[in-house]
């Protein structure tokens, strides 16, 4: 016999779980009790903020393909999780919470420390369940395993209360892999393939949308087969990128509000688009009413409530990528749209001269935030994993951040959250120990999960900080200026000293203002395999081009110059 | 698109917490649910959720396919009035003396075939299945004698196509997977 909280370590090992992202409090002790005697099966990493657990599991799990897994206690460390539920539910994370909860009889008395972590939850997760008894132990943390991780991942929650993790238990364990109200990989429709293949063989201007779909499903050589044959150009959404190498010729760039001109502005071209894994989210879209109307629009999704939600499709292929990817592709005729493609070129020439010269390679001036971006990615050969947090830096980072493996970028898309990035960042070294971590954040982002350089402190976690710093939150500034007729409504920031704040938890730092420092400090900073910040003092009226403004058309893109 | 009256079906596992999940969905997209009734299905162990709400019909596709999205949920379903048999049942409390008094109230309950499900000292009870219109109606007639109480229950609707697409759903799904070690 073993209690409930020893039960659900027992679980996590049958889950073949060996990192934990936690914060341990009153409602969850027993839990943490066991976890003293099996030292040696987990590695636990305590966050400095329950929230930095959650976002730590995000980031380890998009590198790793596995769940992230997070401990916190009841009340405030449940809901202080909520902000990574809702991250990890928009863009399909798989993770799973064990939250403490208060004894059974406490329920609903406001005892303390209690709040309704099922009832906050429900929105934001896959599931959500309360564990009461230890015997429903195995067969929750099962379920919470497959619900998480198969089909569209996500993240779910155990609300496990306190007398359940101590009451004793048989343990015996069986995985999941059937749950009969929810069917993660809906079965194949041969028509749809024919009418798909039948509808891209006539194609004269297909042009593919990749999304981060085709990343979860593992189907990028799928993906490159299917693109080869039929010669179909391809963007991929913020989500997405890494899925094709920068280098492979059909890869035209991103999309969405910041991307590329020849991605986006071929939608409007194209008589076929074809969506692979990706959701038409409103960054990527602008106005619906006024996307792509001219083309036929094939949608390849595992998530049935995907299919027409935003764009209506002539043709819905609803399965694994993986599996849906290769059966169109057999029934493709091997084809050249050159012409087609070739019409890429225009565009990059336009934009190489126009925007991104200027930003990577300027002149004179201070030092710019893709400038610092393309360094480090040739610095360290387009094959480190890119985290990022929210805004401008994050913009600038998946713009001039190069790719040559896949799941190389962790940055927070549905959500838009500030602070992921650090604690993500986190997450990812340890989820991908072998590869490098480069992390650029701004000013403001950095400050709102800054205590987890603690972290990195106490575990030694070989993450290369970049930071920003323009003193704005630049995002909202680039819109104040825009939009709000350039009135910097407490946009401008005031900043403490970051490399001594670095000092003070034991990392190497340096400031870089001047151009000419800069390669010095990039190659002081990727020189050994230990945590490092670099602050680089950036242009405070910078802008993200182009943009394609909230609300308009992807053809309505403003190039700034 | 115009906006109607949908009548959504759900069937679900028994699991605490799930109305919850449905009605968040209505919730999040400011739509108002007109009637809701739960009950246990003829399927032992799942439950069958019918809701009635007003949205156009890009929306409640949406919706359902929303609904279906969550975990413990079976199968969800929209219908318009014409596909469905549907009823509600109203109760309606007078006081003993407005029907003694009145003798018109039998011929009201008379015509619509109202039942008399008690009578006391103090008051009778008066029952009347129907959809809301005749309920509703059946109240206008009964006010002017003073109605102590009146009630109505939501929709409760059963489809007129003949197959019963759930049952088909599940055998479709225990076929896939014949033992389903995950049910508790």
């Amino acid at each position: 016999m073993i209690n409930g909280a020893e039960a659900l370590l027992c679980s996590l090992l049958e889950e073949n779980v060996n990192t934990i992202f936690g914060y341990p409090g009153g409602s969850v002790i027993p839990v943490f009790d066991a976890m003293y005697s099996y030292k040696d099966s987990f590695q636990h990493i305590l966050n400095r903020h329950e929230q930095g657990c959650a976002h730590a599991a995000q980031g380890y799990a998009r590198v790793s393909g596995e769940v992230g897994v997070v401990i916190v206690t009841s009340g405030p460390g449940a809901t202080n999780v909520v902000t990574g539920l809702a991250d990890a539910m928009l863009d399909s994370t798989p993770m799973v919470v064990i939250a403490g909860q208060v004894n059974s009889p406490l329920l609903g008395s406001d005892a303390f420390q209690e709040t309704d972590v099922v009832g906050i939850t429900q929105p934001i997760t896959k599931w959500s369940y309360q564990i009461r008894k230890a015997s429903e132990v195995p067969w929750a943390v099962a379920r919470a395993f497959y619900i998480a991780r198969e089909g569209r991942p996500g993240p779910v929650i155990l609300d496990f209360t306190k007398d359940a993790q101590n009451e004793m238990m048989e343990f015996t364990y069986k995985k999941c892999n059937f749950i009969r109200s929810y069917q993660p990989y809906p079965p194949l429709q041969q028509d749809s393939v024919a009418k798909a293949a039948e509808i891209i063989n006539k194609a004269k201007r297909p042009l593919a949308l990749v999304g981060q779909g085709v990343l979860l499903g593992h189907a990028e050589e799928e993906l490159k087969a299917f693109l080869l044959k039929a010669d179909i150009p391809a963007g991929c959404t913020l989500l997405g990128l890494s899925a094709l190498s920068n280098d492979f010729g059909l890869y035209k760039g991103m999309l969405g509000m910041h991307g590329n001109i020849g991605p986006n502005m071929k939608t409007a071209e194209c008589d076929v688009l074809i969506a692979i894994g990706m959701r038409f989210d409103d960054r990527v879209t602008g106005d619906l009413k006024r996307y792509a109307k001219q083309a036929q629009v094939i949608h390849f999704d595992i998530d049935s409530s995907e299919i027409d939600k935003n764009v209506k499709t002539t043709v819905s292929i609803l399965a694994d990528a993986k599996q849906s990817l290769p059966a169109v592709t057999a029934l493709l005729n091997p084809t050249k749209h050159s012409e087609w493609v070739q019409s890429f070129d225009s565009c990059e020439k336009e934009e190489e001269d126009r925007v991104i010269l200027p930003e990577i390679m300027p002149a004179a001036g201070p030092i710019t935030m893709g400038e610092v971006v393309h360094k480090v990615s040739e610095a360290t050969k387009h094959d480190a994993i890119l985290v990022t947090d929210v805004g401008q830096n994050q913009m600038m980072a998946a713009r001039y951040f190069k790719f040559t493996k896949t799941r190389s970028m962790v940055t927070s898309g549905g959500l838009g959250t500030m602070g992921f990035g650090l604690p993500a960042a986190i997450g990812a070294a340890l989820g991908a120990p072998e590869r490098r971590v480069c992390f650029f954040t701004g000013d403001g982002g950095i400050q709102m999960t800054i205590q987890e350089l603690g972290t990195i402190m106490q575990y030694k976690i070989p993450v290369k900080i970049i930071i920003l710093n323009n003193s704005y939150l630049g995002m909202v500034r680039q819109w104040q200026e825009l939009f709000y007729r350039e009135r910097y409504s407490s946009t401008p920031m005031v900043n403490p000293d970051f490399p001594k704040i670095a000092e003070a938890y034991g990392i190497a730092g340096r400031k870089v203002v001047k151009r000419e420092d800069l390669d010095a400090a990039i190659e002081e900073m990727l020189k050994n395999n230990e945590p490092y910040l670099l602050e680089v003092e950036v242009e405070e009226n910078g802008m993200v081009y182009p943009m394609i403004p909230a609300g308009a058309s992807v053809e309505q893109l403003i190039l700034g110059d | 698109m115009e906006n109607i009256l949908y009548t959504i079906t759900v069937y679900t596992e028994n699991i605490v917490g799930l109305l919850n999940q449905i009605t968040i969905i209505f919730t999040r997209r400011q739509i108002n649910i007109e009637s809701l009734t739960v009950s246990k299905s003829s399927i032992p162990g799942i439950h069958k959720f019918t809701i009635t709400a007003e949205t156009d019909k890009d929306m409640v596709e949406k919706m359902v396919k929303q609904i279906e999205k969550r975990i413990d949920v079976l199968k969800a379903f929209y219908h318009t009035d014409d596909d469905v048999i549907y009823q509600e049942v109203a109760l309606y409390k007078i006081g003993a003396e407005a029907m003694l008094d009145n003798p018109e109230i039998e011929s009201i309950v008379r015509k619509y075939n109202a039942r008399i499900l008690e009578v006391n000292r103090s008051y009778a009870v008066l029952e009347l299945s129907g959809h809301t219109e005749d309920t509703q109606e059946l109240f206008e007639r009964l006010k002017v004698f003073h109605v102590l109480q009146f009630v109505r229950s939501g929709r409760i609707a059963i489809t007129k196509s003949t197959v019963e697409r759930l049952s088909d759903f599940l055998a479709e799904m225990e076929a896939r997977n014949p033992e389903h070690p995950c049910e508790k």
